[in-house]
């Protein structure tokens, strides 16, 4: 996928309905552009997709002159939008046509347009809908700041006329004096209807000035119109009210401005629109409007980031979200609820939801080109104007990561085998995301490809080289489709294409021209950034690179294979990276290098001496032994390799599937709970419960309901182990937040109402003394880990719950994967509890006869055989039950802490 | 355990922990598994009253007074009016034939000031502002429409805060303790002595007048707890350990213990008993005494003691039961003791009769024994316990949250224990099966509403 972004809109030239001016644009542009334009465009054979996109109808709606009527009339027209593919290019966009006013041009029309352009046709036909609707916000908003430029700009140009009129009238008085000769001379006539022109001039703006105005009256009582401004308003929250403000100012400057404008004599005739230059979007439209609309264009490109199957997946997964909200906040991500931004599409989603199959007649209805009779004046001036737009367009959305988009298209079919294997390895649709290595996307859920490695390990484990020719026959019922050519350039690159790749980040190196810089303003940042990471992906395959041309071939596929996932998914890449690294990494950052030869050498050694069985687990849990061991303090020292690897994925985008926004990018929330997050916790409580025999009991502790308490000395130790443990704790639900990760104060009563996680600072001093005199005090409600001695005393857990939710045998490897498991389980348990609390007759008695007893025996019944809890798995049960009841009746009331329950069982001590 | 903690660093525990009963985190009997607490205060909290049913109020050493709702833990009011430590709190109960129908609570302050408060709407009603000295009990006779104010005087007021009548200023010390006594008579306490008054209206002239009836000096030391016991008895407690059992309308003596507890072991060996008694010095004082009718219940020193009225003899006691002071006792109407102590804790007795073919009754012996290393004393206490022994005082829970002493604690039967403490904080303690059973009920109430 990629993204004619926001600074991209372009101005296609509403006439340009060939190619031809485009090319012939192209072999004007000044030199040093033209091989930018064609190293980077390279994924659409120059130009004809570009062209195409925007000499797509755009509904021509200029009637200069209508038919009865003296002057020229404004045409309000709706948007068009179109579908339009190139399965041969791979290239799938969706295009919105619209039109703004212009004071210079013909008809006072000028259209745009601005398209999403994808590999993957499903993706835009099942997100038309959302597409066109969002699509539609956004150029609502861009005309209506239109209007108000273009009703500024008749204004200045009417006074122009006035005093044009007023010297020309001058002109003519002093022309009929200086008369004597009782006829008119030339120069008079000529005077005479210069000022009628002007004049008519005048009328004519006027009328036009009015139409504008009275349209925006209309809309702006439209209720539809109104309906993107408040949304606006709720994404920026906290900096709306600011910019309010500074729209305010700013139309004061414009008032300013008008009032202190001074008037220009206007020739009636004015230049030929072609020797004009054409005025840019950013003049077009009042920048308060077009900065929004840039804004929620960046909203937009962000929402459709991921696959076809990602989108819908997510849409279904908050759709469903919504319906759980009795039992979602136990474990689910807070924000997912509150977040605006989450909540405005949430409204889309259910929009969409019905209609995933449904394409809009009206793509269909809309003739590819249609066109009208084009003008010869007007197609310069569109000729004119695509220069620089084009070229701006182009070289910002470079920097979004065209370059990967770019290989395919000379990309050969004969790398569809690496295809093919590809999507069979990753279980599910491998997407033509890829592309956006540089990150703005991420593609296809890894659960699934995690799972599955998990599961069949065996299967994994043949020579590379089997799998890939088992998997050459499978053929995809698209494989012929340039998408899936697409979708394999994440992973392969062939080797044909090498030169060019690095070309392409050249490419990006020389600094943008002024007016580029102008235009992108808004988008320099998030440019630098991407290609920052760009690099660091970069420099992370190289690493890969060397590790897997010591270790691949004949013995170690299948270690590769066996091992995790990740590096295996990451070792196909290498096969090409390795061969441009040298051009492209000139400086790989230092730290990924240092633990990635940490990683390496430990790895090497355990294969030399261990062969097959040697799988990556063994490596890291050596490695992350070495980290234990390390001093807690130095957190960055303890990122064990998988998280590496984690970041890796993140970075590279092969394999995240968490909607978070790239890092990259500024415009995301820094707040967000990031999947990062969960994969460092994932990964930390996999270490725990490898490396902790009594990880179950804690975890019991946890989810039962009883305050666990992580006493240490060393900060990051215990911190480590919160961590770890917090994916454990269920939430309360409001502002509580039950995870204190460090104290250093004795623990009082109240505390273990809101926090049931905490880290204890261990200090050899009076003050510490107390600290344990009051654990000692409160033993009965909490259970208490050790980290210095590694002992924990909490109750016994008898059950078999808990075995299968932290088996320290686990096959998982990743902490993502782990961390999906344990919430998975977690979601299970909550919907029994759900079931349970919501079970009438388990609470209340059936009729009035019924003993207390007889309702008490049904409970107990119903976990034991209907949910088919033991022991004290119904504990767990009981209490989120229990957190249920509370959450739906808001207990407690607002500002009070909830109320602390426990029970009287005897602890327990365990060690390792 | 804390050893445990220590991570084998050598710390000294407590030699008399030693001797304390102790329990184990299994407490089958302890229904109470949920608890709440309460934060407001700033500093100790002495005072609770219940108000109605959802309702009470607790006041302390910062001078303001909470009012709170039991079932939420919510605050309903904050009523600041004293600038100096609460020393006396009382509830004037909703009456219907005044004018207003909310209640009204009485508070006496060390700053010399009584206030009256509508508790409806946190208001302020009247100011009294004058006493000579602080007022240290407050004392409503609901049947007369009046309360009475205990300082270096008693003074009379009705409903509307207008003095009725006052007696005359005691010069030695102050009144601590007042409780009405049967035909509109009233006991109160000055020091070691005892005084009765009559009150005396006559509707006539709508006069009140207050007189001295009688001086008893039978205590030898401070009375510490004055309680009535039915319409025809109270006691008394004091310092020194000494009970008496009074008739209500003679004001004569029915019972006289003194130390009663010892009195098998002191006619054998009083001595040896003083030297062992020397490391509890509050131990014979009478903190706190409540009775259910047919006992006393009595908690002096570390212990507590049952004392029937009926064989007036002590039926069962714990001499050890907490670490410390014992503050306040009470038998609830679930047939739990409840005992209540500086050290922080609450404990829940279970009153046993004593198993007949048991002779041993090891249980208690071997508790309070432990670490005794006088032997003789444990003879004596079998040889007690042979004789009056009838009953057990079984520990069948604690309740742990407190970390100062527990001033003392009120108990309703539908939302179970609330005590108080010097660390600021009132807890709840719920019965936990309850409470889940009563949100449930709650639950399905609300979605019955939500489908309407």
């Amino acid at each position: 996928m990629s993204w004619l972004s926001p600074a991209k809109m372009t101005t296609g030239s509403g006439t340009a309905k060939s190619r031809h001016p485009l090319s012939n644009f192209n072999l004007k542009t000044p030199g040093p552009r033209r091989p930018r334009l064609n190293s980077r465009r390279i994924s659409f054979s120059f130009p004809s997709f570009p062209s195409r996109i925007m000499s797509v109808d755009y509904q021509a709606s200029f009637v200069g002159h209508p038919p009865g009527t003296s002057y020229p009339k404004l045409n309000f027209v709706e948007d068009s939008k179109v579908v339009l593919g190139d399965s041969k290019e791979g290239a799938f966009a969706y295009v919105h046509h619209l039109t703004l006013y212009d004071l210079e041009a013909r008809g006072f029309v000028r259209p745009f347009c601005v398209a999403y352009i994808s590999t993957d046709e499903n993706k835009i036909m099942q997100q038309f809908q959302e597409l066109s609707d969002d699509f539609s916000k956004a150029s609502e908003c861009l005309k209506t700041g239109n209007r108000k430029a273009f009703a500024n700009e008749l204004e200045k140009k009417l006074q122009d006329l006035e005093y044009t009129r007023n010297v020309l009238h001058n002109e003519t008085e002093i022309q009929k004096k200086s008369n004597d000769k009782g006829y008119y001379s030339s120069v008079a006539i000529e005077k005479a209807n210069e000022l009628a022109n002007v004049e008519k001039c005048i009328i004519e703006h006027q009328d036009l000035l009015m139409q504008i105005r009275n349209y925006s009256y209309k809309k702006t009582r439209d209720v539809d119109y109104f309906s993107y401004e408040p949304d606006n308003g709720t994404e920026h929250s906290d900096s709306g009210l600011e910019q309010l403000q500074n729209r305010d100012e700013l139309c004061e400057k414009n008032n300013f401005s008008d009032r202190s404008y001074i008037p220009k004599f206007t020739k009636a005739k004015s230049a030929k629109c072609f020797e004009k230059k054409l005025k840019t979007l950013e003049e077009l439209c009042d920048s308060y409007f077009f900065n929004q609309t840039l804004e929620q264009l960046r909203q937009v490109e962000k929402f459709f980031r991921g696959d076809v199957c990602y989108l819908l997946t997510s849409q279904i997964e908050k759709v469903l979200l919504q319906q759980q909200q009795t039992t979602s906040f136990l474990f689910e991500d807070p924000l997912l609820f509150t977040g605006e931004e989450q909540t405005e599409k949430e409204q889309h989603c259910e929009k969409l939801l019905p209609s995933f199959n449904i394409i809009s007649a009206k793509v269909f209805e809309h003739p590819f080109l249609s066109n009208e009779s084009t003008n010869c004046e007007s197609y310069k001036s569109c000729v004119e104007s695509v220069p620089i737009k084009l070229d701006q367009q182009i070289s910002v959305e470079n920097h979004h990561g065209t370059m990967a988009d770019s290989i395919p298209c000379k990309n050969p079919l004969g790398t569809s085998d690496y295809l093919e294997l590809e999507g069979k390895e990753k279980g599910s649709i491998s997407s033509g995301e890829s592309i956006e290595v540089l990150g703005t996307e991420k593609s296809c859920p890894a659960p699934m490809l995690l799972s599955k490695s998990d599961n069949q390990p065996n299967s994994q484990s043949q020579h590379l080289e089997v799998v890939r020719r088992k998997f050459v026959g499978t053929k995809r019922t698209n494989s012929e489709d340039s998408i899936e050519v697409l979708s394999t350039t994440e992973s392969l690159i062939p080797e044909d294409l090498k030169p060019i790749y690095p070309n392409a980040i050249h490419e990006e190196e020389p600094p943008l021209e002024d007016e580029e810089i102008v235009m992108s303003t808004g988008l320099v940042q998030p440019d630098a950034n991407l290609n920052h990471a760009n690099r660091f992906s970069n420099a992370n395959f190289e690493n890969k690179t060397i590790t897997l041309s010591v270790l691949s071939e004949p013995v170690d596929p299948s270690c590769c294979i066996g091992k995790e996932s990740p590096h295996f998914t990451k070792s196909v890449p290498t096969f090409v990276t390795e061969e441009y690294s040298d051009e492209v990494v000139n400086v790989p950052p230092q730290r990924s290098k240092t633990i990635g030869q940490i990683f390496h050498s430990d790895y090497q050694q355990k294969d030399d001496g261990g062969g097959l069985h040697n799988t990556a687990d063994q490596v890291f849990s050596a490695c992350e032994k070495e980290y234990s061991d390390l001093p807690g303090n130095e957190e960055t020292a303890q990122i064990p390799v998988d998280e590496y690897l984690d970041n890796m994925s993140y970075i590279s985008a092969s394999l995240c599937s968490d909607r978070t926004p790239s890092p990259a990018l500024p415009t995301s929330p820094s707040k967000r709970p990031s999947g990062k997050r969960k994969k460092h916790s994932g990964k930390n409580s996999l270490w725990f419960i490898r490396q902790y025999s009594f990880a179950q009991q804690a975890i019991f502790s946890l989810l039962s309901g009883r305050t666990l308490v992580v006493v240490g000395e060393q900060e990051g130790k215990v911190k480590k182990l919160v961590n770890a443990l917090s994916i454990f704790v269920p939430n309360y639900g409001r502002d509580a937040d039950s995870v204190k990760q460090w104290i250093t104060f004795p623990l009082h009563i109240d505390d273990l109402q809101t926090w049931k996680l905490i880290g204890l600072q261990r200090i050899a001093s009076p003050l510490g003394t107390s600290m344990l005199h009051s654990l000692n005090r409160y033993s009965r409600y909490i259970s208490i880990l050790d980290c210095d001695n590694k002992t924990l005393r909490c109750p016994q857990y008898k059950g078999q719950l808990i075995t299968r939710l932290a088996d320290h045998r686990t096959q998982i490897k990743r902490g993502s994967t782990y961390y999906m498991h344990v919430h998975n389980m977690l979601t299970q348990l909550c919907s029994q509890a759900f079931l349970y609390t919501f079970c009438h007759h388990l609470h209340l008695p059936i009729d009035e006869r019924e003993s207390e007893e007889s309702v008490t025996y049904r409970r107990v019944n119903f976990l034991k055989h209907h949910l088919g809890l033991m022991n004290d798995d119904s504990k767990i049960v009981q209490y989120f039950s229990e957190l249920i009841k509370m959450h739906y009746l808001h207990e407690p009331p607002k500002g009070l802490n909830p109320v602390l329950r426990f029970n009287y069982i005897p602890s327990v001590v365990f060690k390792i | 355990m804390l050893r445990w903690l220590l991570g084998g660093r050598d710390v000294q525990e407590p030699v008399e922990k030693s001797l304390v009963l102790c329990l184990g985190d299994d407490q089958p009997k302890n229904p109470y598994t949920e608890l709440q607490v309460l934060k407001g205060h700033s500093d100790i909290v002495r005072f609770m009253v219940w108000i109605d049913d959802i309702r009470f109020a607790s006041a302390g050493d910062d001078g303001v007074v909470f009012l709170w709702n039991v079932q939420t833990g919510e605050r309903l009011h904050e009523l600041r009016g004293h600038s100096r430590p609460i020393t006396g709190i009382a509830l004037i109960p909703s009456t219907y034939h005044l004018q207003s129908e909310s209640c009204h609570l009485l508070t006496a302050s060390s700053d010399k000031t009584v206030i009256i408060w509508d508790l409806d709407t946190g208001s302020q009603i009247h100011l009294l502002a004058e006493f000579q000295s602080s007022v240290k009990c407050l004392m409503v006779i609901e049947r007369l429409d009046v309360w009475l104010s205990g300082a270096d005087k008693i003074c009379v007021w009705n409903y509307n805060a207008e003095l009725l009548c006052k007696t005359t200023c005691f010069k030695d010390a102050d009144v601590s303790l007042m409780i009405e006594l049967p035909k509109t008579n009233i006991a109160a306490v000055i020091r070691k002595e005892l005084v009765i008054f009559k009150l005396v209206t006559s509707s006539e002239s709508h006069t009140w007048e207050i007189t001295e009836m009688r001086r008893l000096s039978n205590h030898e030391d401070d009375i510490r707890a004055l309680i009535t016991i039915n319409d025809y008895t109270f006691a008394t407690g004091s310092h020194v350990g000494e009970l008496i059992i009074w008739d209500a309308l003679e004001w004569t003596v029915k019972a006289f213990e003194s130390q009663f507890w010892n009195a098998a072991p002191q006619s054998d060996k009083p001595a040896e008993i003083k030297i062992s008694r020397t490391a509890y010095q509050h131990e014979t004082c009478i903190h706190h005494l409540s009775s259910d009718g047919e006992n006393i219940f009595a908690a002096i020193g570390t212990g507590i003691y049952v004392y029937n009225l009926q064989t007036k003899t002590v039926i069962a006691y714990q001499q050890v039961a907490h670490d410390s002071r014992v503050l306040h006792i009470a038998k609830l109407p679930n047939n739990q003791l409840v005992s209540c102590s500086v050290d922080g804790s609450v404990r829940l007795w279970e009153l046993q009769e004593l198993p007949p073919a048991e002779p041993a009754t090891s249980g208690i012996f071997s508790m309070w024994g432990i670490g005794r290393p006088n032997k003789q004393q444990n003879q004596m206490v079998k040889r007690k316990l042979e004789c009056s022994m009838l009953k057990t005082l079984e520990l069948t829970g604690d309740l742990i949250g407190h970390s100062g002493a527990v001033q003392m604690f009120l108990y309703s039967k539908d939302h179970g224990i609330v005590t108080c403490s010097t660390d600021h904080l009132i807890i709840f303690w719920k019965d936990g099966e309850r409470e889940s059973q009563l949100r449930s009920k709650a639950l399905f109430q609300q979605l019955e509403q939500d489908d309407v």
